[in-house]
């Protein structure tokens, strides 16, 4: 975007042309507009008064455009530490947070574990907390990638580091099944994410497709045959979305189907209760379900990001983790901003 | 288990569903997407259906519906059917099955 932009300024600034005639008021609308467009986007907002532009004859205009995203690059950099602190921050606080709800609920002897469970997450709040401990530890690994790839990493090291971070991946869904079984809605209604990753849940977590398209910029250079790769895979795990998508719906339908038939005719008749539970039964039957269309759903997002690595190489592979990672983290840090937000 | 093979090799795409399962509604849904035309059968339409679904998990399929078979061959459940979605196998398979063209 940012080339197709200048390629256009450098061609409708010719040498021949004034470039007073380009900066008078009584200049064409159009040429207005493009100048206005490129100052929105903040990229060539050198050029917008006379001086700079007899500059731009004589700079190289590789370097300019290479300036300017060198400034880009470090702004958002900037931002992107703001937000890690940010959310490393908020996470730090729930963890402690769901910490002393945990110990506050065990006097009470704690409608959340069953007797005799200890190792898995029994119950949502247990599974909150187990889920805030994984997100910590993602967050340490992360940054042992991260330092690996900066550092030029060989590629042996390299894959040592995504090998884990990938394996400790795979425990979240462990952890997502594990709980489901306990309680399926609490995993579905996703409350033990940040209200802006919920808004973008499908099926009790991230859209494989999704990430899949977010990553096809940050990825470059690929091969045809990675491009075709990615591409081929983004479109067979949309697929495979939509084709649950569809199971999800089929399942509600049916499950307010059965619902709305109740007989009207009054109360207290036994035959109205046998109707009343025998219903019950049904829908019971109907939501045991919703688990099967959640595993399937994690076990997309498994398969997707296995098949992912797969295409890329090692640097790549690892690139891909931190993109997805630095991704979701906006997303957390952007959560607490919005949560932290002034009101009236 | 005769009842089972016999249907499956009747069509080049076969899914065994029930009309309580809501899986195989995904798994129709993905192969009209392919461009595939399975054949259907529902066990709950046929007498022997309870007998046809131990065949099935004998088969190894688990839950026993969604069963997918192509070329007459056994593929696999719904959570199969997403694997080789994924990798690409499924495609390849109903290609070869002529279940589908490109």
């Amino acid at each position: 975007m940012l080339a197709s932009q200048h390629e256009n300024w450098g061609e409708s600034n010719m040498p021949d042309r004034s470039p007073r005639t380009d900066t008078s008021t009584d200049v064409d609308p159009e040429d207005k507009n493009q100048r206005f467009d490129r100052d929105q986007s903040g990229a060539v907002v050198m050029f917008s008064d006379s001086s700079d532009r007899s500059k731009e004859k004589s700079l190289d205009q590789k370097t300019l455009r290479r300036l300017a995203q060198n400034r880009e690059a470090a702004r958002k950099s900037r931002l992107r530490k703001k937000a890690y602190v940010q959310q490393l921050e908020s996470s730090r606080l729930k963890l402690t947070q769901l910490e002393q709800e945990v110990q506050q609920a065990r006097p009470q002897g704690g409608s959340t574990s069953t007797a005799g469970d200890q190792s898995h997450a029994t119950g949502a709040l247990a599974f909150d907390v187990e889920y805030a401990r994984w997100l910590e530890e993602q967050n340490r690994q992360i940054n042992e990638l991260r330092a690996a790839v900066s550092s030029h990493a060989s590629d042996t090291e390299l894959q040592t580091v995504v090998g884990n971070v990938t394996a400790h991946f795979d425990e979240v869904f462990k952890l997502k099944g594990a709980a489901a079984k306990a309680d399926v809605f609490h995993i579905l209604s996703g409350m033990w994410k940040t209200p802006a990753e919920r808004c973008f849940m499908w099926i009790g977590g991230f859209r494989s497709s999704e990430i899949l398209k977010l990553l096809t910029n940050q990825l470059e250079p690929l091969t045809e045959q990675q491009l075709a790769g990615i591409y081929n895979l983004q479109q067979s795990s949309q697929q495979a979305e939509d084709a649950l998508s569809q199971g999800m719906e089929a399942l509600q339908q049916s499950l307010s189907e059965t619902l709305a038939n109740g007989s009207s005719s009054t109360s207290g008749s036994s035959g109205n209760v046998a109707n009343y539970m025998g219903q019950m039964a049904m829908a019971m039957g109907k939501l045991g379900t919703l688990e099967s269309f959640l595993r399937q759903a994690d076990n997309l997002r498994q398969q997707t990001l296995q098949q992912m690595h797969r295409i890329l190489t090692t640097r790549q592979s690892a690139r891909a983790l931190l993109a997805i990672h630095d991704y979701f983290s906006r997303l957390r840090a952007l959560s607490s901003l919005w949560v932290a937000r002034p009101r009236e | 288990m005769d009842t089972i093979r016999g249907l499956a090799s009747n069509n080049a795409a076969v899914i065994f569903t029930k009309s309580s399962c809501f899986m195989c509604h995904s798994v129709k849904a993905l192969f009209y997407e392919l461009g595939a035309s399975p054949a259907i059968h529902e066990l709950d339409q046929y007498a022997n259906g309870r007998e046809m679904e131990y065949a099935l998990r004998r088969l190894g399929c688990n839950p026993s519906v969604p069963a997918v078979f192509i070329g007459g061959k056994y593929v696999g459940s719904s959570k199969d059917i997403i694997s080789l979605h994924v990798d690409g196998s499924l495609k390849e398979k109903l290609i070869e099955a002529r279940a589908i063209w490109l």
